[in-house]
């Protein structure tokens, strides 16, 4: 299909658009689906959807995916034509998504530069005798009396994509537009054509536009945001006073726009009202671009959105790394030890203000909402609903949560686990729920919120609970228990699910029970540097919290030394640090010391020993000890001595030291302000070795 | 497209053929130009535990970390003091950027294809494979490193193996 080399750049911007076509569709499919009802603007917006996908795939010589999104433009379109009223059916949904699915199959295909191949004809044999199954049997008889004399105000500003040039025309065009639909029309700047300074106020303060029409608010939107290089649209419904008294007021009108004005007022068109739509409705149109409603007439600029490759904002997060270290380099600089610089401070510490600013931004620029990765759970729910015939209510909070781009990529398919297994193992038949007396579907809840430097992302369900029995025995017959079962904690047993190997399903289904679920996540979690929790009660349910940095790149650690060698302790893990009194240490037969500590007793860790490190300082009442905890559990570190805290950009070590194996309790390194490398201790990584 | 490739392939025929040599003890050893990024000093080098000893650890250059092997302890001599002339060469090799500590280094030269000969065939299995070919220059011998070698060799795979 596609037998030549497409501009890459293209294929990458079609990729992603249809991505996020697919993806609102979806939404869109699977809210209608929760309203058991395609409500109008629903329609319009899957033939929106529709139509936008033909188009782009059609230009991209994809043509099956072309052939299926017309195949379903047109039965969309008759839909919108009859208009049926709460009209639903499940087979359109699953008809719809089963198109989603194929358009994706094949957009990975092209992502992986193979030949999109797969062949929609059945698909759209499907929708074409559901089409004219439609028109044979009809559905419930659409309400066609509609022809609403309401005239409606609206005001809209239109921005254009910076450099799209001509914006005086374009506007124009806009006009042109509008003028089939709209019984009056005012504009600023209105002389486009002839004053070329209109192109600068359009740029500066978008293109304004006053409507008095017939139509809806949907459909002016409609024809609005099909302008080509649209930036930002903004429009609110206004009262008829603001509307007569147009730009006089605040741009000072001249009288040939009255003028235009009366001519355009006799034109006024009887438009057929064919939607009924709720009057003073706002907008539900989700369009990915921030679009502003509402009753507000100040111009505020829309939010305008532009991508950015990972790549670049990754080579500025490292430049910016760089500039942190590069100033502390310069202001601690031995060379200014002991002089008297007032000058050079002032400016020293307004040149670190402006640092951590841009420090803070370029870690803000990096942050993306989980929403995508959480509504994505919507259709998996969904699809496993029906395949294994539970009922359940998927309940998202927190959505808008914000974390680092390289941790969400590594949290969906961990996500995806937790649900699946949620859906699968959690929530019970609905018989079953109903002999419990629990309602009849099942609830997931999946939660996101900011605790400290943490995202708690919880996932909860109110299912039958993990059977601690079961595991433990499950866990017995794999040989999976290193300790004595009497004195494991309930967390302790829940943990045994994320071992390699474990499942407590006897059958492999389609979706779970291989036992290679759990630990998949814990890894992936933890190579995040995040940690899991589950929490459950028999017959209540299970909570399983995921606690995950809010990044990677920029962490607050404490520095230590080890006799030449610096360490970093990430700030996070530490509890506190002490100089040990020489009473309380414990030394076991084989040599491991331990310290006690308000009745309570910690291992602990020499740094000197375990790396292997020169140092003058070994007597522990010399040196320090730093109390960590990960995962609830605790240890103590010995140091000679703490240098200070400070925020560092974590690093990982070389490829060619990695390749040697994985370094135990070292989880990466970083740059000091002197220039020097300091190793990032892996706490979790120690505690579990110890 | 072709002046770049043009270019690309006078840079490399300007290379060609061209060595650059250090000293280990007495011996001269020569590696080719073209993986040779920079010569720096010697630098406060970070260790890093559980390493083989001949890697030292890691260096900051310039912002970037890149690992460094002590070539003396890489071929089995013992262990010299750095002063002074000690000097890291950069070299990057199969897209890893690696510091290699050489006792001292001393001049780049162009040893013609008919200067260099292949390495008698010797039984000892331990000797120096790290050598690909010797060099002439003169009546001076030049011991021509295969850099790939020194950094994947069954060293790594051994230990792979025990681990």
């Amino acid at each position: 299909m596609k037998d030549f080399n497409t501009n890459d750049a293209m294929v990458e911007m079609f990729l992603f658009e249809t991505y996020q076509l697919l993806e609102q569709l979806e939404q869109v499919i699977l809210s209608s689906e929760a309203n058991h009802c395609y409500s109008s603007e629903n329609i319009n917006e899957i033939f929106r959807i529709m139509h936008t996908i033909k188009g782009s795939s059609a230009m991209m010589m994809y043509n099956e995916i072309s052939v299926l999104a017309h195949a379903m433009e047109d039965l969309f379109s008759y839909i919108r034509e009859k208009n049926p009223e709460n009209f639903f059916s499940a087979f359109l949904s699953d008809l719809i998504l089963d198109c989603i699915d194929f358009v994706k199959i094949e957009l990975e295909k092209i992502r992986n530069n193979a030949s999109a191949d797969g062949n929609s004809a059945g698909l759209v044999n499907r929708i074409q005798s559901y089409l004219s199954d439609l028109k044979e049997n009809g559905f419930i008889p659409a309400d066609e009396n509609m022809k609403e004399e309401k005239v409606n105000y609206f005001r809209a500003v239109v921005y254009f994509e910076e450099g799209c040039e001509m914006e005086n025309v374009r506007a124009f065009a806009i006009i042109h537009n509008l003028e089939q639909a709209a019984i009056g029309l005012k504009y600023y700047p209105k002389d486009i054509i002839d004053n070329d300074g209109s192109v600068e106020i359009i740029r500066r303060e978008g293109f304004q536009i006053y409507i008095k029409t017939a139509e809806t608010q949907e459909k002016i939107y409609e024809g609005l945001i099909q302008t080509v290089f649209l930036k930002g649209l903004e429009l609110a419904e206004i009262d008829e006073q603001t509307f007569s008294e147009g730009f006089e007021v605040e741009k000072d009108a001249d009288s040939s726009l009255e003028a235009f004005f009366d001519e355009q007022d006799e034109e006024v068109l009887e438009s057929q009202e064919e939607e009924k739509l709720p009057s003073q409705e706002k907008s539900s149109f989700e369009d990915g671009q921030k679009h502003r409603n509402a009753e507000h007439h100040h111009v505020l600029p829309t939010q305008s959105i532009i991508s950015v490759s990972v790549a670049k904002l990754d080579k500025l997060m490292d430049l910016v790394g760089e500039m942190v270290i590069a100033e502390a380099m310069v202001l601690q600089n031995p060379d200014l030890e002991g002089l008297e610089l007032s000058n050079f401070h002032k400016a020293a510490s307004q040149l670190s203000k402006l640092t951590s600013e841009i420090q803070d931004i370029v870690m803000s620029v990096r942050m993306v909402p989980l929403s995508a990765t959480f509504q994505r759970m919507n259709r998996i729910v969904r699809d496993m609903c029906r395949k294994l015939d539970k009922e359940v209510n998927l309940e998202i909070i927190g959505e808008e949560t914000e974390v680092d781009k390289n941790i969400i990529e590594r949290i969906t398919d961990p996500l995806m686990h937790l649900v699946r297994n949620a859906v699968d193992h959690g929530i019970e038949s609905a018989d079953e729920r109903q002999l419990t007396g629990k309602p009849k579907s099942g609830k997931i809840t999946l939660e996101a919120k900011n605790v400290g430097n943490d995202v708690h992302i919880i996932v909860k369900d109110d299912g039958k609970g993990l059977d601690k029995d079961k595991i433990l025995r499950k866990a017995r017959e794999n040989n999976l228990i290193t300790m004595n079962e009497a004195d494991m904690s309930d967390s302790e047993i829940y943990k045994l699910v994320m071992l390699p190997g474990f499942s407590t399903r006897d059958k492999v289904t389609e979706f779970s029970g291989r036992g290679v679920g759990m630990d998949v996540v814990a890894k992936n979690i933890e190579s995040i540097g995040g940690s899991i929790s589950i929490d459950s009660e028999k017959g209540k349910g299970t909570q399983i919290t995921l606690k995950i940095p809010l990044t990677l790149a920029i962490i607050d650690g404490m520095n230590l030394q080890v006799g030449k060698s610096t360490f970093t302790i990430p700030t996070i893990t530490i509890k506190e640090s002490f100089r040990p009194k020489g009473e309380g240490v414990i030394t076991d037969p084989d040599g491991n010391e331990m310290i006690m500590v308000r009745g309570q007793c910690y291992p602990i860790i020499r740094l000197h020993k375990l790396f292997n490190l020169k140092t003058d300082v070994t007597d522990l009442t010399e040196g320090i000890i730093t109390m960590v905890s990960q995962d609830e559990k605790t240890v103590c570190i010995f140091s000679d001595r703490l240098l200070g805290q400070q925020q560092v950009v974590v690093k990982s070590l070389p490829e060619y030291i990695k390749r040697f194996k994985k370094i135990n309790g070292i989880s990466g390194c970083t740059l000091l302000g002197d220039g020097s490398i300091s190793l990032i201790l892996d706490i979790a990584n120690l505690i579990h070795n110890k | 497209m072709n002046e770049i490739q043009i270019n690309m392939m006078e840079e490399e025929n300007t290379q060609e053929g061209r060595y650059l040599i250090f000293s280990i003890d007495n011996e001269s050893y020569g590696i080719e130009i073209r993986y040779v990024t920079e010569i720096i000093g010697i630098q406060t080098i970070t260790e890093v535990p559980e390493l083989p000893e001949y890697v030292k650890g890691i260096i900051n250059l310039r912002g970037k970390i890149i690992p460094v092997i002590d070539v003396r302890l890489r071929f089995r001599k013992a262990a010299g003091e750095y002063n002074d002339r000690t000097c890291i060469i950069v070299v990057d090799i199969l897209g890893m950027s690696v510091g290699l500590i050489v006792d001292s280094v001393s001049e780049v030269v162009t040893i013609n294809a008919s200067d260099i000969s292949e390495l008698p065939q010797m039984k000892q299995v331990n000797h120096n494979h790290y050598v690909k070919n010797i060099g002439k220059i003169g009546n001076d011998v030049r011991l021509l490193l295969d850099c790939e070698k020194l950094l994947n060799d069954e060293d790594i795979d051994n230990l792979h193996e025990i681990l």
